[in-house]
């Protein structure tokens, strides 16, 4: 199936809900899944999924679950069993960290404090890499502390097909200032989990680059609790393996916090990239904002996003909004686009949602060359303005660079 | 001074039913400083004449000639046509994705020109051009054509007429769903950009209401892919008055005929 032109656009405030009485009482939870699935039982609440540190609590997916639907499950057999990380001849993936003295701390064994505080995994993938994670990088930014420099940790994969298990925490005190960019390179079957510590009035940005060798899989759980006024960004930048499988999710432990999920991808032939968020509304007065942009071309080239925010009962005041947008290239590509949305109050400052896949089609190119632009610098123009949007956040020039170079190189693969 | 010259021309599209002919030997000369309003009921080929002096790839020239000072415009593609100074003001712009009005003004205007703009000039060219179309300042951030409602999107058409500057203009139906307000704009738009003298331009149009704002000195009449009929300005108060009636079917071809003979003579 080529993906199919959709645009679909919701706000909801609260005056507007129908039924929903200044009560706050009486409410119903309003659901949106766009996905149209037949035959899927889904669930009545995003909070209602299971999580757990047991592997034996989470079955094999068979792909017909609602988390895996989308995914090649058969393709993710390695990542998925209950394996150790590959050691021989060599670990079957590097970390190097990059960051001021002092900021890394001695290495948490499952069960440590913070290790395991935030996040619990919530799949069988997050569940096995916590598992098989004897040690988990921990990282702390101390109080009030702004580095100058991101900090980072560069994963690199000795070897396609080599299954590696990770953890890491990362804390930022209290109104402490930074960026940590974990980048990936190299190929490995990457099973990533990532716990964030948000302080009060802390403002963190996480950069997860995905720049994986063709033949790499990588499957991860992001988890982030946001502190009282605290400003929390991911953004996840997806161009390389071959299967890509992240979760970002977030909630919060005090009121005026905000949390911005960002997600780009750009996927070829035969790639498959899947984002999945939830951002739980779980505190009064805070704001979320997810926006995912993802390129696609190539024959079976596949990327799907499942965007799921809960507006809790007690959320009074919240402010959520998300978006999904996909470009789709050539012939040939699929786009999974999903917002769901549960709101259990009407006394909320706004949520809403909205999802497009749209095509670079004959016309777009006939209108910009009969302005005189030639064809090559045309589609350049459509993909790097679009994709853009997501590069701009970062804020760290020399990354931002190497994205824009790398976007570049993707589509100059197109026309080959 | 430049010429526009389309000879004998045939065009066909394919259709389900397979090749179907549109243009059936259109010839029509313009030259700078001339407006030529090209009139007739719907479905009489006009559009097609548009799209293919652009260059639109839907529609196969099947005989005859299209020249620009000389040069052959059917040897060039789209992007060499805009450059070699044909505009084409599209009856339905399409929304681009992903490209702001700035990003991609600029970018045409550089290769139109072969260099970039000075910058500081430009942007406030740019916003001059915009104020006197009344193009609100924040479309300049938003996407190509993106939300716009009609009436935005064939001002912002003319706005790169004006930008761009080409010899010749190709209007297509830029009035259609427009009020008297944003007529008037656009026509000034239109008509400023055709003050400076430099410019030729071919009026495609259904009704006659925008020839009260811009003002042609000849006026063709299109039926079924064919001129029936040309003449001066007084040939459009005609049509105002009388319709396309007197070209339909039932009129035959002889008196069309007939009418062309007189209008020639």
């Amino acid at each position: 199936m080529t993906a199919e032109i959709t645009t679909e656009k919701a706000r909801i405030g609260a005056p507007s809900i129908a039924g929903f009485t200044e009560e706050g009482e009486g409410l119903v939870s309003a659901k949106v899944d766009h996905s149209h699935n037949h035959g899927v039982t889904v669930m009545s609440s995003r909070a209602e999924r299971l999580t757990s540190f047991d592997v034996a609590d989470f079955a094999l997916p068979t792909g017909r679950e609602e988390e895996w639907r989308f995914s090649p499950v058969r393709a993710l057999a390695n990542l998925l069993s209950d394996t150790a990380t590959a050691l021989d001849p060599e670990p079957a993936a590097a970390f190097t960290v990059d960051a001021p003295e002092g900021y890394l701390r001695t290495p948490l064994a499952p069960g440590a404090a913070p290790r395991g505080t935030v996040l619990t995994p919530a799949d069988r993938a997050a569940v096995v890499a916590s598992a098989n994670a004897d040690e988990a990088l921990h990282l702390v930014i101390p109080a009030e502390a702004e580095p100058a420099e991101p900090l980072r940790i560069l994963v690199h994969g000795a070897g396609a097909g080599r299954r590696s298990n990770a953890h890491f925490v990362l804390e930022a005190g209290a109104n402490s200032r930074s960026v940590v960019i974990v980048e990936h390179t190299g190929a490995a079957d990457h099973n990533g989990n990532v716990e964030v510590i948000v302080g009060e009035g802390a403002k963190l940005t996480v950069i997860s680059v995905q720049l994986w060798e063709d033949d790499a899989k990588h499957l991860g759980q992001h988890d982030a609790q946001v502190g009282k006024d605290a400003v929390y960004k991911h953004i996840a930048v997806s161009l390389g393996g071959s299967i890509v499988r992240l979760n970002s999710n977030v909630r919060f432990s005090g009121e005026g916090a905000e949390a911005e999920l960002l997600g780009l991808y750009y996927a070829d032939a035969g790639q498959h990239l899947e984002h999945r968020s939830f951002v739980d509304h779980n505190e009064p007065n805070c704001k979320s904002n997810v926006l995912y942009k993802g390129a696609l071309q190539g024959k079976n080239a596949h990327t799907v996003w499942v965007g799921d925010v809960l507006i809790q009962k007690q959320a009074l005041g919240t402010d959520s909004y998300e978006k999904n947008q996909n470009l789709v290239l050539t012939d040939g590509c699929r786009a999974d686009s999903v917002p769901n949305l549960e709101i259990e109050t009407g006394l909320i400052e706004g949520a809403g949602h909205a999802s497009s896949t749209g095509r670079f089609d004959d016309e777009h190119l006939f209108y910009l060359m009969a302005r005189g632009i030639p064809e090559e610098v045309a589609r350049r123009l459509v993909v790097r303005g679009f994709l853009n949007e997501i590069i701009q956040q970062i804020k760290v020039p020399a990354l931002e660079e190497r994205l824009t170079e790398a976007v570049e190189r993707e589509l100059a693969a197109t026309n080959s | 001074m430049s010429t526009l010259e389309i000879k004998d021309l045939h065009v066909s599209i394919d259709t389900e039913q397979g090749t179907k002919e549109i243009l059936k030997g259109v010839s029509l000369t313009i030259r700078t400083g001339e407006t030529h309003a090209i009139m007739g009921p719907n479905g009489s080929g006009k559009s097609t004449l548009a799209s293919t002096i652009a260059g639109h790839p839907r529609y196969n020239v099947t005989g005859g000639t299209i020249t620009l000072d000389g040069e052959d415009v059917l040897a060039m593609s789209v992007d060499e046509r805009a450059r070699a100074g044909l505009f084409l003001a599209m009856q339905y712009p399409v929304e681009v994705p992903g490209v702001t009005m700035t990003n991609f003004l600029r970018t045409a205007k550089t290769a139109i020109d072969g260099q970039a703009p000075a910058l500081r000039t430009w942007t406030k060219d740019v916003k001059a051009a915009m104020q006197q179309l009344r193009i609100d300042a924040d479309f300049a951030q938003r996407n190509v054509n993106e939300g716009f409602s009609g009436g935005e999107k064939k001002r912002v058409e003319i706005l790169q007429l004006e930008l761009f500057k080409p010899k010749f203009a190709v209007l297509d139906e830029t009035d259609s769903g427009l009020d008297v307000d944003a007529l008037k704009i656009v026509s000034e738009g239109v008509n400023r950009a055709h003050a400076e003298g430099k410019m030729g331009t071919m009026l495609i149009t259904h009704y006659t209401r925008i020839l009260r704002y811009i003002k042609p000195e000849f006026v063709h009449v299109f039926v079924d892919g064919q001129v029936v009929e040309e003449g001066g300005p007084e040939l459009a108060d005609r049509l105002e008055e009388e319709g396309y009636d007197r070209y339909a079917k039932g009129a035959g071809a002889a008196s069309i005929a007939a009418a062309a003979a007189a209008a020639q003579a």
